[in-house]
This record gives C-alpha cells, sequence and structure tokens, in this order.
C-alpha cells in the first residue's frame, strides 16, 4: 500500500514489539485459568441449553452445582462432569438438559472411565466444529454470490427496541434502507449479568436481550431480507461484559457475523475484574476466529470519556494492544475491526485535518485490518440540523480514508433512539458523500510536513512514549494506577474477580484443545 | 402583552417546518395525506415540499406550514433551574471559600443501570465539557466520580463514608420511566434512613426537568444544555442557604 502519511516503519515495528512485551505476561497469565463464563462457554459449545423453571440457564446450574460441591472441581473442567453424566446416564444432549433444569446434579455422580468420556466429548466437539463451519461455509457462500454488492465501508446501523419482534421490523427496514450491518444494542444491565438469559424476550431497556433464540430470530430475518436485496446483511452482537465467551460461542452457533469485543473495555467502563476479562477475551476471541467473526473494539470509549485530540495516542496504544491479544487468540487481521470515532471538538480549528490524520493513520498501520470507524456522539445536541451536518464530515473522512465498517451517525443523537426516518437520512447522507467521493483515496496525497502529515507522526510518537511507560509498570498495575482512560481499577476489585478459576494438572476442555489445534496455537 | 408567532421571514407570517413519517406508500395519496393531516392540526396552510420511501409501506414529508396562533410571551414561566447568573469556576472557588470556609465535598453516579456516564462526566470530570472545567478541577471542591451502574444504597455509604454535602444523580435511559423509578427509589432509601436533609441532592440528565426532579424529592433538577457552573453554583449557595437555616 503505498503511504500518504511517511511514518517510519521502525516505529510502527516498535510499538509493536512493545505491544507484545506488554501482553506476553498477560497471556502467561490467561493460559492458566479459566473461568465461570468459560466454562459455561465450554458447556453450550456441548449443547448445554435451556433452564430451570427459575431462569437459571443449564450452563449455570451446571458450574454452580461443581463449585457448590466442591470449590476446586471446576479445576478439572465443567465439560469433564457434563460428559461423564452424558455417559452415565446414556441421555441425548437435549434430554441431559432437561433433566438438569429438573434438578438432577451432575456433581454427584461418580466419574465413568476417563476413556469414555474423551471418547464422548469428541464426538460433541465435532458436532459443534460441523455446526460452526457450516454457518461459516454458508456466510461465504452468501458473500460470494452476492459480491460486490455491499457498500464500502460497509454501512451499520443499529436497532434498540427492547423487544426482538420489533427489532426484526426496524431491521428489515434498515436493510432496506442499504444498511450492510444491523447492530442489535443490548439492554443496558446486560454486561454486569453473569448469566446469559434464555429464550425470546420482548422486555429490556435501551436495547434487547442477548439471548440464542432472538440471535436466531434476528438472523432468519436478516437472512430473508438478504435475498430480496440481493445482499449478505451482517449480524452484529456484543461479546463483553461477563459473558463475553458465552455470547461468542452462541454468536458461532447461530451465524453472527461481528461481536463487540474489547480486551479492556470491561475493565474500564464496566468495572469487571481485569484478570476475568483478559482471560474471557482470549476464549471469545478463539471462538470468533473459528467462526468467522469480526471483533469490533471499543477505542471509541476513550474518546468519549476523555477528551479526543489530546488523548488521540491512547486510540492507537489501545489499537496496538488489542491487535496483540487478537494475534495471540488466533484471530487474523482481516477479522479485527479496530475501533477510533470522530469526537473532536466540532469547534477545534483544523479538526477536520485532525481527524483525517488519525483515521489515515489507522489505516496505513493496520492495513488488512477492517477498521471500525464510529460517529461523532459527544458533541451532537439537539441542534439536528448542525448534527447532519457534523455527520457528513464523519462519512467524507471515513470514505476519504477507506475505513471498513462505518457506524452511521444520528442526527437525533442525543434526542431520542432513532425515529426510521432518521436511519433513512443517515444512509442516504453517507450514501451521497461516498458515491461523490469514490475515487477520492486513490487520487489524494498529503503535502510533506503539512498539518495531517505532522499530527500523525505526532500521535505516534507520543503513543510510542506512554506504551514505554505502560510497558515499563506492566498491564495489570497500569490499570490499577489509572494510566488508561483516568480510571484507577484495583486488580482484585471489579465484578466477577469470583469467577476466576485456576486451571488444574488434568483441566478438561476439548472445545479448546480443538480451537487450538484448528488456529494453530499449539505450544 | 407581548404576543408572538413563528417567524419565518416576515413577522407574524406563523410560518413553520415539520417533517414525519407515515406508514403508508409513497406517491400522490400519501402526500395528499400528510398535506391533510397537517391541516387538521390546525394549520391554516400546509405545502409538501418532499416525499420519499422508506421502506416498504413507509414514506417520510417534509412540509411547511402557516399557523395564525399566537402566545402571549409575557405570561409565560419557564421551569429551569439553571439561572442565567450561574457563577463560573473562579467565583465558586471564591466564594465557597469566603462563605464557607471548608472545601465542600461533592459525590456522584449514573444510578441504577444506566450505563451512560457521559452527563455525569462532564459535569464532574477534570475536563468538563465544551470549555467548562468540570468538579474535579475546583479547588474548594472534592468531587468523586462513581461511575455507572451504581446502586442507590452503594451511592448513599459512600456520600457517608466521604461526609459529602452534596448527591449528584445522573439519569440518561428514561425507557419505560426507568429514571422515575431510580431516583424514586433513592429519595425513599435516604428518607427511610434519615438522611434526606443530610445532603443536596441534585438530578440531571437529557430529560430531566427542574420540576420534575423537585416533584420527586430533590433540591434540584438540571436538564439539557448544564455545565458544571450551573451545578456548583447551586450547591453552595444551598450550602450557605443551610447554614442560615
Amino acid at each position: 500500500m503505498s503511504t500518504k502519511l511517511h511514518l517510519p516503519k521502525e516505529s510502527i515495528d516498535h510499538a509493536r514489539q512493545l505491544a507484545r512485551a506488554i501482553a506476553s505476561p498477560v497471556v502467561d497469565f490467561i493460559d492458566k485459568h479459566s473461568s465461570v463464563t468459560v466454562e459455561r462457554a465450554a458447556l453450550r459449545l456441548a449443547g448445554a441449553d435451556g433452564a430451570n423453571p427459575d431462569g437459571v440457564p443449564v450452563p449455570n446450574l451446571v458450574v454452580d452445582q461443581l463449585r457448590a460441591a466442591d470449590p476446586t472441581m471446576l479445576e478439572d473442567g465443567a465439560v469433564l462432569r457434563y460428559v461423564n453424566a452424558l455417559v452415565r446416564t446414556g441421555d441425548s444432549v437435549g434430554a441431559l438438559n432437561a433433566r438438569v433444569a429438573a434438578g438432577y446434579n451432575v456433581a454427584q455422580q461418580p466419574l465413568v472411565d476417563r476413556e469414555k468420556i474423551v471418547k464422548k466429548a469428541a464426538e460433541l466437539v465435532t458436532t459443534a466444529a460441523d455446526r460452526i463451519k457450516g454457518n461459516r461455509a454458508h456466510r461465504e457462500l452468501k458473500q460470494e454470490e452476492f459480491h460486490g454488492r455491499n457498500n464500502s465501508p460497509l454501512l451499520y446501523l443499529i436497532v434498540a427496541t427492547g423487544n426482538i419482534y420489533e427489532d426484526v421490523k426496524q431491521a428489515r427496514a434498515a436493510a432496506s434502507q442499504g444498511a450492510d450491518v444491523i447492530a442489535v444494542i443490548r439492554t443496558t444491565a446486560q454486561s454486569l449479568l453473569d448469566y446469559v438469559p434464555f429464550g425470546p424476550t420482548t422486555e429490556g431497556f435501551g436495547g434487547t436481550y442477548a439471548t440464542q433464540e432472538n440471535f436466531r430470530i434476528m438472523r432468519a430475518a436478516l437472512d430473508e431480507v438478504g435475498e430480496k436485496e440481493k445482499r449478505y446483511i451482517l449480524l452484529t452482537n456484543y461479546a463483553s461484559g461477563l459473558c463475553m465467551p458465552e455470547i461468542a460461542a452462541m454468536g458461532a452457533l447461530e451465524r453472527l457475523d461481528m461481536m463487540l469485543n474489547d480486551s479492556m473495555y470491561g475493565i474500564l467502563f464496566r468495572d469487571i475484574n481485569m484478570y476475568r476479562t483478559f482471560v474471557d477475551q482470549k476464549f471469545s476471541r478463539m471462538i470468533d476466529a473459528y467462526a468467522g467473526s469480526i471483533i469490533n473494539t471499543g477505542e471509541d470509549n476513550y474518546l468519549t470519556t476523555s477528551d479526543a485530540f489530546e488523548k488521540a495516542y491512547t486510540v492507537l496504544a489501545s489499537q496496538f494492544l488489542n491487535e496483540r491479544f487478537a494475534y495471540s487468540a488466533g484471530l487474523p487481521a482481516r477479522l479485527q475491526g479496530l475501533g477510533h470515532a470522530f469526537e473532536m471538538d466540532p469547534s477545534i480549528k483544523n479538526g477536520f485535518l485532525y481527524e483525517l490524520s488519525q483515521a489515515q493513520m489507522a489505516r496505513e498501520i493496520f492495513p488488512e485490518h477492517p477498521l471500525k470507524y464510529m460517529p461523532p456522539t459527544k458533541f451532537m445536541s439537539g441542534d439536528v440540523f448542525k448534527g447532519l451536518a457534523m455527520n457528513t464530515l464523519f462519512n467524507f473522512v471515513s470514505k476519504a480514508t477507506n475505513q471498513g465498517i462505518h457506524l452511521l451517525g444520528m442526527l437525533t443523537e442525543a434526542v431520542h433512539t432513532p425515529f426510521m426516518m432518521d436511519r433513512f437520512l443517515a444512509v442516504d447522507n453517507a450514501r451521497y458523500v461516498m458515491n461523490n467521493m469514490e475515487g477520492f483515496y486513490d487520487d489524494i496525497e498529503f503535502k510533506k510536513d503539512g498539518i495531517i502529515v505532522n499530527r500523525a507522526h505526532d500521535v505516534l510518537t507520543k503513543t510510542i512514549s506512554f506504551m514505554e511507560e505502560v510497558e515499563k509498570t506492566g498491564l495489570f498495575d497500569a490499570i490499577e494506577q489509572g494510566l488508561f482512560a483516568e480510571v484507577k481499577r484495583p486488580k482484585d476489585g471489579g465484578k466477577g474477580f469470583e469467577g476466576l478459576i485456576k486451571k488444574g494438572p488434568a483441566y478438561f476442555n476439548p472445545f479448546e484443545d480443538h480451537l487450538k489445534r484448528e488456529l494453530g496455537l499449539e505450544r | 402583552m407581548h404576543v408572538v408567532r413563528p417567524y419565518g421571514d416576515t413577522m407574524d407570517d406563523g410560518k413553520v417546518q415539520l417533517s414525519f413519517t407515515l406508514p403508508v406508500p409513497n406517491g400522490a395519496k400519501g402526500r395528499e395525506a400528510a398535506r391533510k393531516l397537517v391541516l387538521s392540526w390546525g394549520f391554516k396552510e400546509c405545502e409538501v415540499v418532499h416525499s420519499t420511501v422508506l421502506a416498504d409501506d413507509f414514506s417520510m414529508y417534509v412540509a411547511y406550514a402557516k399557523t395564525e396562533q399566537s402566545i402571549d410571551y409575557d405570561s409565560v414561566v419557564a421551569d429551569e433551574a439553571s439561572a442565567d447568573a450561574s457563577m463560573d469556576m473562579e467565583a465558586v472557588d471564591a466564594f465557597i471559600k469566603e462563605h464557607i470556609g471548608r472545601k465542600i465535598v461533592v459525590v456522584g453516579a449514573c444510578t441504577g443501570f444506566d450505563a451512560h456516564t457521559v452527563g455525569i462526566d462532564a459535569i464532574m470530570n477534570m475536563k468538563g465539557f465544551n470549555h467548562h472545567y468540570g468538579l474535579e478541577r475546583y479547588t474548594g471542591i472534592d468531587a468523586y466520580n462513581l461511575g455507572a451502574q451504581v446502586p442507590n444504597e452503594k451511592l448513599i455509604d459512600y456520600a457517608l463514608k466521604v461526609k459529602a454535602d452534596a448527591i449528584l444523580i445522573s439519569q440518561v435511559v428514561t425507557q419505560k420511566d426507568t429514571h422515575i423509578h431510580n431516583m424514586t427509589e433513592f429519595v425513599e432509601l435516604l428518607e427511610a434512613k434519615g438522611l434526606r436533609e443530610r445532603f443536596i441532592c441534585v438530578a440531571g440528565g437529557p430529560r430531566i426537568g427542574n420540576k420534575l426532579a423537585v416533584e420527586l424529592g430533590f433540591d434540584v433538577g438540571f436538564g439539557r444544555g448544564t455545565y458544571a457552573d450551573d451545578v456548583a453554583t447551586f450547591i453552595v449557595k444551598k450550602i450557605v442557604e443551610k447554614q442560615k437555616a
């Protein structure tokens, strides 16, 4: 790729080495640990599903039974006892789920021959792997069939009614208006639930519960509208919060195409324990990698919390770290939707040039990554006319720097959840700008030593000195001291810490083993 | 009496612009339906200048209309706590030094399940918003921003621990009146503990009015367009008022 910013290659390489050095001790920690949600994700891949009459999901029932029986039992992996129960009862997966939901305790069954468990588990791994591979193949087939029909960048729209059936109506309309990607926003409390609810849901606040049944309902609706529009419509949800890997597993089984997933977002912005988050993000990314699902990282949050001009380097540093953690989970660059945002104060002189510089810098440093670009939110107001103008500049920067995934800004961002016409105006604006500038990216170069070029060099330099400080401090300590996003998170504080599990010498997780083999992560 | 009407380009022309969606196909019939609908709202003239298809059986309209309705501007009373005469940061700090003589303590959070910190951050974070510094920057204020999804109970415990003068509650999500339930619960909790008079209680959010907040038992409510200056001014004046009482 030709460069417009002339960033020194040795500086970029140095930043990547720093990211590796920063991540390395964290990855060592991750590999020695599991968590309650990692175990539940493995159970879900094995087929554990359903809920008891109180709504407690079967994967939670199993994990809670093991913890209650003996706090060390989970060190062997929850799949061991689940499969043991299958062998013992001779049940199908569905029958065992019903039995567990009715009160059957898998922790109280003596273990059969390990060989029998290993053999049965291998069958379950094959079943899950075949289903996920089938989903991947179907996606690739449809994307081939409708090749060239999607917008570039992909236009990404959000629905958030709280009711999955109402979401379906809005999503259909959005897709027929031109959206390539539909994200179903989650209800505001879900990231802090240590379980994933079961079944279709019609009640949510500011969004809709992520459940496997809701995934299935929306997937079917988007496939239908996709056939009509002759475009593959990508479906997005949130593998974030306390159930990152479980959501990733459900998404893999139901052919979701993108997952919001950040290596540190939960720690900094949701006060989830740091050890827990690092462990959870890895297994979720391994599943995403196998399912061919694109992750969207959350760097935009650094800019809504802090000043986008002054703290631009924190975005780039986070992109390097997200990339490193993604690679260590087997996720290739083409599935890394690294995030950033158009959030500078609109009254800054030359703000547009700085935004252009930041977006082009991300493009050049991460050339194969489908960058996820977020619209203005912080400075949006009730002045919807100004809001539309700001979104136009945002659309311009996105096309001018060849971004991958473009979350459409809403002119009513600061007023209400979008009306149908707000979404239409957003798509219409983006298509107007992008059609008018189709050849701009290939045609334009930047002045050497101009404002745009100098700004990118300056941000890269600041990023490196920040990463050097983090490397010297250590990532866990750096988070504890508030080096990221100006928030301090104690190592043993935050939500979900009690759900961390030390892997025992006989830890059994055939799904993790399979993913490691398939993704080339075997050491 | 000071009678006013909407102004287009001539005094008293009564011109307004409207845009809306109808669940019907786009076309001549849809445009006529839109025009008649606007007239049924009491407008005297209506021109539908644009219509477009949004989806199957949905279409959008842009219309200009004329109203003969007017209002006596002198009869209007505004429901806004953000006084036009709020002090800026330096003035608030000077006021604290002169009239209170100690640092004041402010605790704030997005309570309940609300995860949107943009409002509380704009008021409290060092940086502030739109060139108005946040409360953390004030030399006379110890400010603690507890962030999002803080249970009411925890917020009150924290306020007691740091001996807060004022508690700020930010509520952004208002779907299904969740903010009203949450704000009510907060005040009831304080009252149950006999602590309501111990703190100055401030509510804020894009859809929080002063009237609503006061009805729910808060001292004040701040809506759209509020800065840290407005909140700080209210708190310091209220502290002095309580000292005198």
